[in-house]
């Protein structure tokens, strides 16, 4: 499809500024002007819609697709929430105004849904407070690794190292070293869990906490955790919870009460929030007493008349981890989604959530290497070695999934098993979706047993089919404006 | 669906999670009907003051979004998908992506852009870091005329770290040329402008980007993109890093976000740019299409050697963005900016005449501006909530000794009756005694 720069017509408009009403034609003087023109589209108000509607049209998504992508939690988006996040009384507040002499009393309403949405997550996660501030996943770990730090250094700490297990996202390693830390990574075990053993031979007193995901990027709950949370508190280290998961566990287990001091809540998976192709999303962080001190300012108080304020004396905070108070309209929707299922609504999100992605794994196993087999949580994480045996990569079935019209699994994710396909069907989905996904996937393995060349030439229902990844690093072309 | 699992009931699935494992409490609210919910968050959002009229700014704007960009971003073909780990199935939001880096560029005159950051402050701390990683340098020299909120970001993310942060303040509005140099040394990593600065004034920051360049650093400009429609861009300057906030590109203020970080720099840099970059390629048959590139500088595959630990971004705000880009067109945003300039110029003019009130006029300004008060400007911006304004912003908040003063915006949305209007309040509250 052709470049909205490609669609541009001298001269056309698609839009009228208001008029002028005031009799002044200022100038400000040359050196300070830009000489080159910006060169933004010259195209008419349906020209724009007609080229975003179809470009729409050649994606995949939740609303039109089975979106089974491990770890990402692609539920349905309920649309009462954009309706609530639409609404001119929370869209058009000025961040400022809570800024300003007595401005908390212009802003009572939103300052509430960040208030009462700290209380729901403290419930929901054990934790005793939360900072709505961090703007995705990533970085509430940011968030969480600082505030770790802030702690160390507090009290004296000599800390050097984050463990992380193989498993972990790469935003955990990733984020480690940012805020400072090296990293100690420790293998799974037989049973896909963190090798214990090893943890025990490479802890010491300069670890200054672990990060970790329960239950894992496998699908398994750890039944260890208590154990390990006491071998990581015997030397002062803090235990990180990466809530990327927490869609398995509503109602079930909470990370507080488990011995996590520090976590994140990607409000974008669990709470159901459009992932909007890759954002924005937001990260709560939730910490307990130990952390308090150190979270993020400002931070929403409810004062002793009732009222809603925003507090920042906070002498060990470790500061602004964002320009306010974290993505507001996001945290609206997730609010109101919460609202929405109530308690036991959230238990069977993760009850349905559960159920469904140990009824893929079931049916699946029997055509494709189950890495784990054992009850799953969330996810499962298959391989594609048999399917490799006949030249059939796990990035091939992907393509033959998106001829069938359903979204690829995550693959080659996570790096502990060769050829990953992990599935995390969501509890949105319907029996019958999931059949059709495994038939599906069946019929993949068929083809890969009859025919595996054919593999090459998919997809080839969709606009482009295998684009060349090494062409585009080599000879980078990110701007059409480019000389 | 149990019995093809082989279990009697869904408890059984959870069997991993020991009783000793189990939530001590889980005491939630029971669930509501979607018109409960609905009602509740309707009467909620009338306890927002959402009707002042804005004269407020500090980097975040009251400018017109036209109703086709949520119209056109809330499809859910592109709301409802994350991603494009799939460029198949993802050409939509990687071409929308590519367009808008496209924009980004041609808008600062710069060769590259990535996908987006989260926002304008968590921005500049990217680009700070980057700028350690080119130069290999530790040090940081900052203007005092950057975003008082910005520098509170960075303050907080390096604190942990083996950096230092030097400040300079402003001198009659305008970077401190003199006290800058005398700062700049061979351990000098980048020298972080903004432009227009906190308190309104534009520059041409040339002067500084040679010095800088000379010193072996690099320079880091924050810019407002609606200004420039009319401003010397950051690629005119040489400038090697921009970032800035780009929620007035098509983005409601929503309470402080989600917002846009963007981020453009030199080709030369791009391998040292954190966040996604959606490049041009072919596909097997030779026809264009996009994917994301350069991922060898990203977390999913470099885990603790990552440029960033960035994943989600804001796709959808950039979506938004490049729509709003595009409906605006580029002799919309020219004259967007110059009505801009003109309203708040007149605005100046107006306010300049009530006694008691000084508009600085020591630089040259876009839409916003500093004014000096006879009092407390926290005192008359909560007269003025009262007049039904939201006045401005006053700088005792983030600078000591500024008390008396605030800065105002006048964006293409107000109008010479509501400026008039908001002349007069001022006026009349400052003849409050007390």
């Amino acid at each position: 499809m052709e470049l909205i720069f490609e669609k541009s017509v001298e001269g056309r408009r698609g839009f009228l500024n208001p008029c002028l009403d005031v009799d002044v034609k200022a100038s400000i003087p040359s050196h300070l002007k830009r000489a080159k023109d910006c060169q933004f589209p010259q195209v008419s108000e349906l020209d724009v819609v007609r080229h975003f509607t179809n470009l729409s049209k050649m994606n995949y998504s939740v609303d039109a697709n089975f979106y089974p992508l491990g770890s990402c939690t692609m539920k349905y988006n309920p649309r009462f929430t954009e309706s609530i996040a639409c609404m001119k009384g929370f869209t058009d507040v000025h961040p400022l105004l809570p800024q300003l002499k007595k401005g908390e009393l212009l802003t009572q309403g939103s300052l509430e849904v960040l208030y009462e949405m700290d209380r729901l997550l403290c419930e929901i996660t054990a934790m005793d407070s939360f900072t709505m501030q961090p703007l995705a996943g990533a970085h509430g770990e940011l968030t969480g690794l600082m505030m770790m730090a802030a702690y160390h250094k507090a009290k004296g700490n000599n800390k050097k190292y984050i463990i992380v297990p193989d498993s972990s996202h790469g935003t955990n390693p990733a984020t480690a070293a940012i805020a400072g830390y090296e990293i100690i990574s420790i293998n799974s075990d037989k049973t896909g869990v963190m090798d214990i053993e090893e943890l025990k031979s490479k802890l010491s007193d300069e670890v200054a906490g672990l990060m970790l995901t329960c239950p894992n990027t496998h699908g398994i709950f750890n039944s260890d955790i208590k154990k390990i949370s006491e071998m990581i508190h015997a030397v002062d280290g803090l235990m990180y919870y990466d809530g990327a998961n927490l869609n398995a566990v509503l109602g079930r287990c909470r990370p507080g009460d488990i011995g996590f001091d520090v976590m994140h809540v990607n409000l974008h998976k669990t709470f159901a929030t459009p992932h909007g192709g890759g954002g924005p999303g937001s990260g709560p962080v939730g910490v307990n007493k130990k952390l308090i001190p150190f979270l993020p300012i400002s931070r929403v108080i409810k004062n002793s008349s009732g009222k809603y304020e925003l507090d920042y004396d906070y002498p060990e905070s470790i500061g602004y981890v964002a320009s306010f108070y974290g993505n507001f309209s996001i945290i609206l929707r997730a609010y109101a989604y919460i609202l929405y299922l109530g308690k036991q609504g959230l238990i069977e999100t993760s009850n349905n959530a559960v159920l469904n992605a140990n009824y893929l794994k079931e049916r699946l196993k029997e055509r494709f290497e189950l890495a784990y087999d054992r009850i799953c949580m969330h996810e499962s994480v298959f391989s594609a070695s048999r399917q490799v045996e006949n030249g059939v990569h796990a990035t091939d079935i992907a393509k033959f999934l998106i001829d069938k019209g359903c979204h690829p699994p995550t693959i080659y994710f996570p790096l502990t098993v060769k050829e990953a396909i992990m599935i995390e069907p969501t509890e949105t989905e319907s029996k019958k979706a999931m059949d059709e996904f495994v038939d599906a996937m069946f019929e993949a393995d068929d083809l890969s047993r009859k025919n595996p060349k054919e593999f090459a030439d998919l997809p080839k229902t969709t606009p482009v089919s295998r684009p060349d990844e090494v062409k585009a690093a080599r000879e980078l072309n990110a701007n059409y404006f480019a000389e | 669906m149990l019995a093809v699992i082989g279990v009697d009931s869904i408890e059984e699935l959870f069997s991993d999670i020991k009783p000793e494992h189990s939530p001590k409490s889980f005491n939630l609210p029971k669930g509501k009907s979607e018109f409960e919910v609905v009602e509740y968050f309707r009467k909620l959002a009338l306890k927002n003051s959402s009707e002042l009229i804005p004269f407020i700014g500090g980097g975040y704007y009251d400018h017109y979004v036209p109703s086709v960009v949520s119209s056109l971003m809330s499809r859910g073909e592109f709301f409802t998908a994350y991603t494009p780990y799939q460029p198949e199935c993802s050409q939509g939001t990687l071409q929308a992506l590519y367009e808008y880096q496209s924009a980004i560029c041609t808008m600062t005159n710069m060769e590259i852009s990535n996908a987006s950051l989260y926002d304008g402050g968590t921005a500049l701390y990217e680009a700070a870091m980057m700028a350690f990683r080119i130069t290999k340098r530790k040090k940081i020299l900052i203007d005092g005329g950057v975003s008082p909120i910005f520098k509170k970001i960075l303050k907080t993310y390096t604190s942990n770290l083996d950096f230092e942060f030097n400040e300079t303040e402003v001198v009659h509005g305008t970077a401190d040329r003199k006290k800058m140099y005398a700062l700049l040394d061979k351990d000098t990593a980048a020298v972080i402008v903004q432009n227009p600065n906190f308190f309104g004034a534009i520059d041409d920051y040339t002067d500084i980007v040679e010095k800088a360049h000379a010193a072996g650093a690099l320079v880091i400009e924050s810019v407002y993109p609606i200004s420039l429609g009319l401003l010397k861009t950051p690629g005119e300057m040489d400038v090697d890093i921009v970032t800035g906030e780009g929620q007035s590109l098509g983005l409601s203020l929503n309470f402080g976000g989600p917002y846009l970080g963007f981020m453009a720099t030199k080709k030369k840099y791009a391998r040292k740019m954190p966040g996604r970059i959606v490049g041009q390629t072919t596909d097997k048959n030779g026809k264009r299409c996009f994917v994301n590139t350069l991922q060898a500088r990203e977390q999913h595959i470099r885990r603790e050697k990552a440029t960033s630990n960035i994943c989600t971004n804001v796709a959808l705000c950039a979506l938004q963005s490049i729509i709003y880009m595009s409906v605006i067109g580029k002799n919309g945003f020219k004259e967007l900016a110059q009505l801009n300039l003109d309203k708040a110029e007149f605005a100046k003019s107006v306010i300049d005449k009530i006694e008691g009130v000084e508009v600085k006029r020591s630089s040259p300004t876009f839409n916003e501006f500093t004014v000096h008060l006879p009092v407390d400007a926290s005192i008359v911006v909560e007269r003025m909530i009262g007049r039904g304004f939201a006045a401005g912003f006053p700088l005792g908040r983030y600078y000591k000794g500024m008390e008396k003063y605030m800065i105002i915006v006048v964006t293409e949305k107000r109008t010479k009756e509501e400026i008039l209007n908001y002349a007069k309040a001022l006026e009349e509250v400052l003849k409050v005694k007390n």
